[in-house]
């Protein structure tokens, strides 16, 4: 047997957005945090605890859309075609929050608030989105001769709306850990407060997908509940039950840590749990990877670059968020 | 097609113009900006002169401003081959996709990496580590430039593929890359941006001399910009006629077009058209005022052999000739009053008037625009001269669109007029006010940096931009 280059493939493009979930995850969720939080001073340390990174963070999305792009073009011309309106709005909300980040500090104090709300709306907008694709995606998309087959408003169903929803606890409940991390005094003990509610919200969220997901799809009906199956997969669901004991654990003994790296393994195995129901198709609920792949000629040439260049991608990512680790206070700038 | 598709296609080629369009105003900008500041920190870790170090700081907020607004009109434009190209994204993705990849990996990434240690860092890490990130984010414009470049004219010049199966297969990596037009392209679009800046660069310093505000890092900065434009720009006007014979191979239709050129008398040389009205309708060219046989001579440096013409393309192989034939116009007409303000500086120079001529710092300064003025007239002749073909001669942009209605494009077209024009209008006035500040003596003193003790300092790209709070509000309070 050779190498499955389109296997490999599939695996780095799942770890981009991955990465890009976890990384702009928790910035978007910043932004949603923002408007519990009014002080001036405490937003501006919400900012930056992510100024310098953020960009890096959103390149991770940029790798996502080109490597599909080249792996897998005929999934990039479906799925971005079949959501159009909502890709479009995720756009939108993106340039929204990335200026206002940067504007927010260049303004006069007078239209300050009108970044602020900027910067909010654009995280909201943005998360809202992203879950939405997300649930239409699962959902399914009709493909016939190598297009979108289905009508440009399918994606408007309960079940991608309540993604959207979704994700917007993940992303927050990500914010608030983050900055338990990130900051201190009241501004932390305010995160503490509001994570503990959010862990709630999200086992319910989890709970109600998971529920949802194979009520509403047979083939994921069977892929779960069929043994042996049953067997392998169910440390998935006892994982997550378990990090969510050890996560109101650790908020309430007060780590600082700990639940940032607890959410993130949430996040993981709610990922792994999807890459469970939907293998191994690329467009559910017909098209195969190795259906959509490009010509292997496409995919060798830049898989050598990919498997060559992410290692240094990945040394100099984490040395920029080493020279500016530690907790940022109040006044703080980077300079 | 029926009406629904016509318009749909019609606003989905409005789209891609309006957003790349935008987009490119900034890295055009980013690249330029970039290697400036290699140099200037270079030349001042070398010299120690406060000159550089003052100039380094003040362009670095400006940079910060526009970088980021490069970044998230960039974001846009990744998903806008599958969002309104999704035919053109299946056929083309095998060869653009991996094209695409690279540029994230090698280019993005890296800018993405150092931009944060080179805004913020410069005492976090020491001299040498500083100097690196600045250096690596550079090398990233530049990266950046190769490949979208690669990509793009592949698109303009194909070769190294085989159609299999109604779509592109790569069989040479290394013949798709380095297509015909692209040595071309890249020098002439990289050129391009150094220019633009150049422009831009000169044209703040101009502003300031003018009002008297004269000091050290002012000088300089024209300085330098003079330099650039001196020696560039008659550099680009060549490369550019090197790519338009390579264009006159691979595209004659395009070349004809750009000429205004309909027909050809059997065994006379080709005139040129210098200024007129191309009709398409009409299939003629009215009000022209030609030169003789000079259309030969610049084309094919030669008194005799003729230049392709219009009527000898079907009539729905012709590019718009009326669009590419003034396009192209204004960008020579700008490469020329480039060239002129070169060599009008360096006599200047050599008369030491340079930084006093009132007549000269007047037209500097109104020569701001006109680098970026010609770099997106440049690409409207390119784009517009390419169709109807989205990939030259193998497929039509009809035939690459997405299925998406009409009224979701006509809608999304909209929001981003408006989101661009508000955001990019607001991000453009606050550049602007950053140039109007002017670079201070001793600016590079006073980022003290290291850490605490600053409030609305902020850490963010453009936020680097921000004018710190109280240190330097005197400052720009006495300039108001
Ligand atoms: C000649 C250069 C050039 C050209 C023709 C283009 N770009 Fe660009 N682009 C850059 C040069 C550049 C840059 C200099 O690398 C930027 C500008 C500012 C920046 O942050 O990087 C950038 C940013 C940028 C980003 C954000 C990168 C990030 O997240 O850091 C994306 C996704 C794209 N571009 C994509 C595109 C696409 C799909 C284009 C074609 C239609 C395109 N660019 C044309
Ligand atoms: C960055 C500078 C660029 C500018 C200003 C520019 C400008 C334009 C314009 C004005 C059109 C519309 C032509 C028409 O409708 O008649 C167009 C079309 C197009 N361009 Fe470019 N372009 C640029 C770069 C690129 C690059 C780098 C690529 C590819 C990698 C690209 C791909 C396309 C495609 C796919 C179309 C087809 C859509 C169409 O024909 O309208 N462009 N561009
Ligand atoms: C002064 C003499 C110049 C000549 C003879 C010239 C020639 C050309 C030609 C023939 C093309 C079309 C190539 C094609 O699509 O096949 C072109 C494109 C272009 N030009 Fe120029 N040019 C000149 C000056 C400039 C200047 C001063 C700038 C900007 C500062 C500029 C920027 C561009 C850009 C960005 C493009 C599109 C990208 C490309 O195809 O290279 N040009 N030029």
């Amino acid at each position: 047997m050779g190498v499955d280059i389109t296997l490999i493939w599939a695996v780095i493009i799942a770890f981009g957005i991955m990465m890009y979930v976890v990384m702009d995850g928790f910035d978007l969720g910043i932004g949603l945090l923002f408007f519990t939080v009014r002080d001036k001073e405490e937003r501006d340390v919400m900012m930056n605890t992510v100024a310098p990174v953020w960009d890096g963070n959103e390149t991770w999305l940029v790798l996502g859309g080109a490597g599909l792009f080249g792996a897998f073009p005929l999934a990039y011309s479906v799925v971005l075609s079949a959501l159009y309106l909502p890709l479009i709005v995720m756009l939108i909300g993106l340039i929204f929050r990335g200026v206002a980040f940067e504007f927010r500090f260049k303004a006069h104090e007078r239209r300050r608030h009108l970044w602020d709300m900027a910067f909010i709306g654009g995280s909201l907008v943005a998360t809202f989105a992203q879950g939405v694709v997300l649930g239409a995606f699962i959902d399914g998309l009709p493909v016939r001769d190598h297009a979108y087959a289905g009508g440009s408003l399918d994606w408007l169903r309960p079940f991608p709306l309540f993604c959207g929803l979704a994700l917007l606890a993940a992303y927050a409940q990500l914010g608030a850990t983050w900055l338990i991390m990130k900051t201190e005094g009241e501004l932390q003990a305010h995160m503490y407060r509001l994570s503990l509610r959010l862990a709630w919200t999200l086992l319910a969220v989890i709970v109600l997908v998971s529920l949802w997901t194979p009520l509403a799809h047979a083939a994921i009906a069977h892929r779960w509940f069929s043994l042996p199956n049953l067997l392998f997969f169910s440390p998935v669901p006892v994982l997550v039950a378990l990090c969510f004991v050890a996560k109101l654990y650790a908020l309430a003994h007060r780590h600082t840590v700990t639940p940032f790296i607890i959410t993130l393994m949430v996040i993981f195995l709610g990922y792994s749990g999807l890459a469970i129901s939907l293998w191994p198709n690329i467009i559910p609920p017909a098209v195969s990877l190795w259906d959509a792949a490009a010509p292997p000629e496409s995919q060798l040439f830049s898989l050598v670059g990919a498997l060559f260049i992410l290692p240094f991608i990945l040394v100099y990512t984490a040395w920029s968020y080493y020279v500016f680790r530690g907790k940022v206070r109040v006044g703080d700038g980077y300079h | 097609m029926d009406t629904q598709a016509t318009t749909a296609f019609f606003l989905a080629r409005i789209q891609f113009a309006f957003t790349v369009g935008f987009h490119i105003i900034f890295p055009a900008i980013t690249i330029g900006l970039a290697s400036f500041l290699v140099v200037l920190e270079a030349l001042w870790l070398k010299t120690g002169r406060e000159a550089y170090r003052d100039l380094y700081h003040y362009w670095s907020k400006i940079f910060a401003v526009n970088f980021g607004m490069g970044v998230v009109s960039g974001v846009v434009m990744a998903w806008q081959f599958g969002t309104n190209w999704s035919r053109f994204a299946y056929f083309a993705g095998g060869i653009t996709g991996p094209l695409l990849t690279y540029e994230v990996l090698t280019a993005f990434f890296l800018e993405a990496g150092f931009l944060g240690v080179m805004l913020f860092g410069w005492n976090r890490v020491g001299r040498g580590l500083h100097f690196l990130a600045t250096a690596m984010v550079s090398l990233g414009t530049l990266i950046s430039t190769f490949w979208i470049l690669a990509s793009n004219s592949w698109m303009q010049t194909p070769q190294g593929y085989r159609v299999i199966d109604g779509r592109a297969v790569p069989v040479d990596w290394l013949a798709v890359i380095f297509n015909p037009s692209f040595p071309y392209r890249l020098a002439h679009m990289a050129i391009a941006a150094f220019l633009a800046t150049a422009c831009f660069v000169g044209a703040c310093a101009a502003w300031h001399l003018r009002r008297r505000n004269d000091n050290a890092p002012i000088r300089t900065a024209l300085s330098m910009a003079m330099w650039m434009a001196v020696i560039v720009a008659p550099i680009q006007a060549v490369v550019g006629d090197q790519h338009g014979l390579n264009t006159l191979e691979h595209q004659p239709a395009k070349i004809a077009a750009i000429e205004g050129h309909w027909v050809n008398v059997p065994g006379q040389p080709s005139p040129l058209v210098l200024v007129g009205w191309p009709d398409m309708k009409a299939e003629e060219t009215r009000y022209a005022i030609e030169v003789p046989v000079l259309g030969s001579l610049i084309l094919t440096h030669s008194l005799t052999r003729q230049i392709p013409a219009l009527k000898s393309f079907p009539p729905e192989d012709r590019p718009d000739s009326t669009i590419v034939f003034w396009s192209f116009r204004l960008m020579v007409g700008m490469g020329v009053l480039m060239i002129l303000m070169g060599v009008w500086a360096l006599v200047l120079r050599v008369r030491g008037a340079l930084y006093s001529s009132r007549a000269f710092l007047f037209f500097a300064q109104y020569m701001g625009p006109a680098g970026l003025v010609a770099l997106l007239a440049g690409w409207v002749t390119t784009e517009v001269g390419r169709q109807p073909w989205v990939v030259y001669g193998v497929m039509r942009t009809v035939d690459a669109t997405s299925p998406t209605p009409a009224v979701q494009l006509g809608l999304s077209l909209a929001l981003f007029v408006v989101v661009y024009f508000a955001l990019f209008g607001t991000g453009i006035v606050y550049i602007l006010r950053l140039v109007r500040k002017g670079p201070q003596p001793h600016e590079g003193e006073r980022v003290r940096h290291g850490g605490a003790g600053r409030a609305r300092t902020p850490a963010r790209p453009l936020s680097a931009a921000s004018e710190d709070g109280d240190e330097h509000r005197q400052s720009s309070d006495a300039q108001r």
